[in-house]
This record gives structure tokens, C-alpha cells and sequence, in this order.
């Protein structure tokens, strides 16, 4: 019954997707597949701290895995050719492969962060986050193209003929994919899993008392949102048809850590609020400077560039102030029932003594 | 030996850097139990007041006083104003207040400032000092670096452990209910911390900047790096963020011999050693899980 649901809702997206990207010209056609490409990863981050109550400020290192590992796999891609696998059905398996090579990855990392808490753990992730790009971009310039990167093309498929939009066909492959994740990170959050991570998070203690293995679920938490964070980043590097390491810096793996709040941690709706606001808020305010001749507020024309990342810092800001639970929250509070949001655990909410004040420096 | 003694040298005058990040951050953690992401960005910006000061007067020990004074104003207006309403929030949305102070503060460095990098001056020479032959890896203006992180933290150490101030700030960040019971005026003290972090951030900044350029993002690298430090000492220890930072920093001078592309890759080895070790960090007193 869940699973009709969660077909009917992506069927229902993908329709207004399909419209959107025939009506609008190319450029939002480029923008919808950033945001398709940037949902995937935010929806896995927002599993990891909504659900398990883990916190990861290195998702971003994870897209860098994903997106070089397609454009590896398709630059070595002769034993796909020769296994017969060409074309679209090539593209769509070598996504599923950079998404298993990176949830290898989440799965080492998980390991071996699967002692640490908040802060410690954020500590953990924000280093990998910079240190991953850094070796990359340097150490193996020869397997990974240095500074310059790896190309990637996608082929518009015969049968929608020569004259179909290149960006058009991107926007539906990307938005196919980001939904069938979508769909399965929806049916997965009501499975045994979802209800055995939320355990986790609210009392770790109880949950191992009731026989959940916390070790286990931290680490397939991890592993979830690393294989999200990954698929998203082959779908980046498929959207800007190169994969540099300039793109996967600290900023991204921030930036998605913001969009995961910004639209309510927890909510694969609120990811995808979340992903809007952190494609379309900058280009734009970049749109807004660059009309104004490149001097809005009388500001020389050198400091244009920095008016979108001044504004998105406001906009983190006010929300967080005005919509404590994210996008998705304050919509709910709107709209909906009063429902327990995700961003609060239970152990929060609990009344607390003076003893129990001092204990609770783990949840950051 | 003589290769030894440059890189422990100078491993150790690049950890004073990280540690007086660490401690501003541990000040904050102990306090408020926030992480603040902004540190690097508000002593981007202190340093920045401190170029102008440089380039008005060519006064350098004046942009000194102004960059710690400035982070110290800075500290406190940013407490009082964003990050109190958050205080009483889930903890991960006064992170993605700091995060968002973070973005805003870079951008309006540079609106104001623009994008180039800039040179600012060190306190002292920058030319390797060498015993007959042998070179030491450090110059004046290190050991003036060494020398002055090291003074803050004694300072901050017997400020907290000997002063009626220093005393609020514990029993506040101890306990704040039973603090504000015994007549402690929590909310000042609060900001008293942030302030004071503010002026570590602003000392930081002003001297690792030098070695640095100045630029929006160039606290990024740094702030990462004294986060790592503070991470590694365990957040509650003011000692821990020092002995954090002079382990990373001599961690990532040795395996910058290796070559300067695998450094970031050996910190976070190192964090992920000590870490798997000492899951609080080196000097956390208690084994703290939430209950």
C-alpha cells in the first residue's frame, strides 16, 4: 500500500517534471537536472541525520567518488562494449556501479567512525570532506586529470530523434533516477530498517536493549547516504559533462549539509526544497547582480559575485530562526497536523535533570 | 637529525595556529555546546580591520590591538544576536546558524574587499633562523607565534581556574539551571565566552595570515584544520586543543616530506587513529554517551 503510494506521488512528479522541462527553455532544463542530481544526495544526508541521528559534514567527498567513478568507468568502458552494453542502458549501468563503489566506500568509513558522536563525528567528516578532493586533485593526476579533471557524455537516444534538446533528455535521465531513488529511500524509511534507525536515535541505550544491533545500523546508515551522495554525484557529473575537483570542495559538502536542514531533516520533500533553494537562490541572485550592470547596491564590480553567497547566508539564517524544523516543518505547521518532527528526538523532548544535563553533549 | 629538528620545529609553531582555533572552539563548546563554523570566517574578517589599520597608520602592533579587540566585539554581537535565539533549539540548527553566518560573512568580506588575494605583514621577520649550519625550519615571527598562543592559553587557563569570572564560566557551562539558582548571570557569561573565543579566532587569524594571503575563503583551510585539533584533544579540554594542535601540526609537517598532496589524507588518518582509540578525543574525562 505504501509502495502504491510512493508510485503514485513519483508518477504525479514525473508528469509535472515532464511538462516543466518541455515548457521551460534550456537553461531551466540544466537547472532541473542540478537539482534532480542534487535531491539524490540531499535526501541520503537528510536519511542519515534525520533518521539515524548521525551527522555527516563529508557528503560531498562521497558525490567526488560517485562522479569520478563514472567518469572512470566511462572512459575505460571496453568491456561494456563488449558485453554488449551500449548506449543509454551503458549510462544507466554504470550509475548503478559508481553507486555500489561509493557505498563500498561509505561502508570503510562507517567502519571506522562507527564509535563516534556528534561533534566527533562531524570532526571525522568535515576532514574527509577536504581531504579527499585535495589527494585527488594532486597525488594521481595521471588516473584522475589533475586540476582539469574527466570528461563525460551522455548521447541523446535515437528514437527521440536529432533534433531533441540534449539538455531536455539530461533532465528526464536525471529525474528518472533521482525518483527511483527517491521511491526507495521512501519505502526503506517505513521499512524494519527505518523504524530500527529511529530507535537508534531517540535512546541508543534502549534500542540495543531491545536487541538492535547499533553498530550495524550506524554503519548501514552510513553506507545509504554515501551510495545517495554518490548516485547524486554521478548524476552531477553527467548534468556539467566533467567531473574537477574544484567542484567537490568543502562549499558542496556544506552546502548540502544546509539543504538538508533548510528543507527539514528527516523529509524526502523537505530534500527536495532544500535542493531548489540551493540551485535556484544563488543563480538568482547571480541573474539579479549581473542585470544591474554587475554594480547592485552601488558595490564595484568585483564584489558582484560575493552578493549571492552574502544572501544565502541570510536566507540560512532567517530560516533557522523563523522555521526551526526546516521548509518542510514550517509547511506541516501550516498545513498539516501538528506532527513529531524528526530534528527532535524524543530524548530531547524528555524532562530533564541536572545529572542527565551534562549528557547530552552528543547530539550535535 | 638536522632535518628532524626543521620539521618538529616547524610542525610545532603550524600547530599553534590550529590550537588557538581549537581552544576559541572549545571555549564555545564548553559554554554553549555549539560548534561554531563561523570561527574562521569571523578572523578572516578581524584580520581584514587589521590590513586597513596596516595600511593607514603601517602600524602593525595598532592592527594587532584592533584585530583582538574587534574579535572580541565580534564574539559577543554575534552571541547576542544570532546565536542566542538558537541556543534553546536542536543542536543542528545553531550549526546551520554558524554555517549561514559562516557563507554571509565571506560574501560580505568580499562585497567590501573583493576577491584578490592580499599580502598582510608579519609581526616579526620571516627569515629562517639557522644555529651555525643547520637550519631550525623557524623564523622569529614563529616563535612570536608560539610564544603568543601559547600566553592566550595560560592566560584563558588562569582565568578560568583562578577568578571570580573564570569560576561563572565553569558553573555556567557546567550547569546553567543551577548556575542562574546561585545568582550567576548565565546570559553574560555566555557571551563573555563567545567574546572570548572571538579574540582567540581574532589572534589566530592575524597570525597565521602572513603565511596565508588574505582572501574570503582563507580562514577555510584552517578552521578545518583547528577543528581536526580540537577534535583530537576532546572538545571539553582547553589543554586537549593544545596538545591536539601540536600533534597535527607535527603530524602534518613529517608527512609533508612525503609530499604536499597526501598531508590532508595523513590529518585525517591521524583523526581517524586517535579517534577510534579515544572516541571523545585525547583528554575527554569521562567515557560521555547520551543516556
Amino acid at each position: 500500500m505504501t509502495l502504491l503510494r510512493h508510485l503514485a506521488v513519483a508518477v504525479a512528479v514525473a508528469i509535472v517534471v515532464g511538462l516543466l522541462t518541455i515548457k521551460l527553455n534550456y537553461y531551466r532544463d540544466y537547472q532541473i537536472a542540478q537539482i534532480a542530481a542534487y535531491v539524490v544526495a540531499v535526501a541520503g544526508l537528510t536519511v542519515l541525520i534525520g533518521l539515524t541521528g548521525q551527522i555527516s559534514v563529508g557528503n560531498g567527498a562521497f558525490m567526488a567518488v560517485g562522479a569520478y567513478a563514472t567518469a572512470l568507468l566511462q572512459l575505460h568502458d571496453g568491456w561494456l562494449n563488449s558485453l554488449g552494453i551500449t548506449g543509454t542502458w551503458q549510462i544507466v549501468v554504470i550509475l548503478v556501479l559508481s553507486l555500489l563503489i561509493t557505498a563500498v566506500g561509505g561502508a570503510i568509513f562507517g567502519m571506522a567512525a562507527a564509535r563516534l558522536r556528534g561533534p566527533y563525528l562531524a570532526g571525522a567528516t568535515l576532514m574527509l570532506a577536504v581531504a579527499i578532493p585535495a589527494a585527488v586533485a594532486d597525488k594521481y593526476a595521471g588516473v584522475f586529470g589533475g586540476d582539469q579533471g574527466l570528461g563525460v557524455a551522455v548521447t541523446t537516444p535515437g528514437f527521440l530523434g536529432t533534433t531533441f534538446p540534449p539538455s531536455r533528455w539530461q533532465a528526464w535521465l536525471t529525474c528518472a533516477v533521482a525518483l527511483t531513488a527517491l521511491i526507495a529511500l521512501a519505502n526503506l524509511t517505513r521499512s524494519r530498517l527505518g523504524r530500527s534507525w529511529r530507535a537508534l536515535r531517540d535512546d541508543e541505550v534502549a534500542a540495543s536493549l531491545a536487541g538492535l544491533n547499533v553498530a550495524r545500523l550506524q554503519i548501514l546508515g552510513f553506507v545509504v547516504s554515501a551510495a545517495c551522495a554518490g548516485l547524486g554525484g554521478a548524476l552531477l557529473a553527467i548534468v556539467s559533462s566533467i567531473v574537477s575537483p574544484g567542484a567537490y570542495t568543502l562549499t558542496l559538502s556544506i552546502g548540502l549539509l544546509t539543504a538538508a536542514v533548510l528543507g527539514g531533516l528527516g523529509s524526502l520533500a523537505g530534500a527536495l526544497w532544500g535542493s531548489a533553494l540551493f540551485v535556484l537562490v544563488p543563480s538568482y541572485l547571480t541573474n539579479v547582480a549581473q542585470s544591474h550592470g554587475g554594480k547592485l547596491f552601488g558595490l564595484s564590480s568585483g564584489a558582484s559575485p560575493f552578493v549571492p553567497i552574502a544572501a544565502y547566508g541570510v536566507v540560512l539564517i532567517v530560516v533557522m530562526l523563523a522555521f526551526p524544523s526546516g521548509i518542510q516543518g514550517g509547511l506541516r505547521r501550516l498545513f498539516g497536523p501538528a506532527a513529531p518532527l524528526a530534528s527532535e528526538p524524543l530524548s530531547l523532548l524528555r524532562r530533564r535533570g541536572p545529572a542527565s544535563e551534562h549528557q547530552e553533549e552528543d547530539t550535535a | 637529525m638536522a632535518e628532524f629538528i626543521e620539521f618538529t620545529l616547524g610542525g610545532i609553531s603550524a600547530g599553534m595556529i590550529y590550537a588557538a582555533i581549537a581552544l576559541s572552539l572549545v571555549l564555545i563548546w564548553r559554554g554553549t555546546r555549539i560548534l561554531n563554523f563561523a570561527q574562521g570566517g569571523m578572523a578572516m574578517f578581524t584580520t581584514y580591520l587589521a590590513l586597513l589599520v596596516v595600511n593607514h597608520t603601517d602600524n602593525y602592533w595598532l592592527a594587532f590591538v584592533v584585530a583582538l579587540a574587534a574579535g572580541l566585539v565580534l564574539g559577543a554581537v554575534v552571541e547576542r544576536v544570532v546565536v542566542r535565539p538558537v541556543e534553546s533549539r536542536p543542536p543542528m540548527n545553531a550549526v546551520i546558524v554558524t554555517i549561514g553566518l559562516l557563507i554571509l560573512i565571506e560574501g560580505v568580506a568580499g562585497m567590501i574587499y573583493g576577491g584578490q588575494f592580499k599580502s598582510f605583514p608579519p609581526g616579526y621577520s620571516i627569515v629562517g633562523l639557522r644555529i651555525g649550519s643547520v637550519a631550525l625550519g623557524i623564523s622569529r615571527n614563529d616563535i612570536f607565534i608560539t610564544v603568543a598562543v601559547l600566553v592566550s592559553a595560560i592566560a584563558l587557563y588562569v582565568i578560568f581556574t583562578y577568578t571570580r569570572v573564570g569560576l561563572r564560566l565553569r558553573a555556567a557551562a557546567f550547569n546553567p539551571a543551577v548556575a542562574r539558582l546561585l545568582g550567576v548571570r548565565v546570559g553574560r557569561v555566555l557571551t563573555l565566552g563567545w567574546a572570548l573565543a572571538g579574540l582567540i579566532g581574532a589572534l589566530a587569524g592575524v597570525l597565521v595570515t602572513p603565511s596565508t594571503f588574505l582572501y574570503p575563503n582563507s580562514m577555510d583551510s584552517i578552521f578545518v584544520l583547528g577543528f581536526t585539533a580540537a577534535v583530537i584533544g576532546g572538545l571539553d579540554s582547553p589543554i586537549g586543543a593544545v596538545v591536539g594542535g601540536l600533534i597535527l601540526g607535527v603530524v602534518l609537517e613529517y608527512t609533508g616530506y612525503l609530499g604536499s598532496d597526501v598531508v590532508l589524507l595523513f590529518g585525517l588518518a591521524a583523526l581517524i587513529l586517535v579517534l577510534m582509540i579515544r572516541p571523545s578525543g585525547l583528554f575527554s574525562t569521562t567515557a560521555s554517551r547520551r543516556v
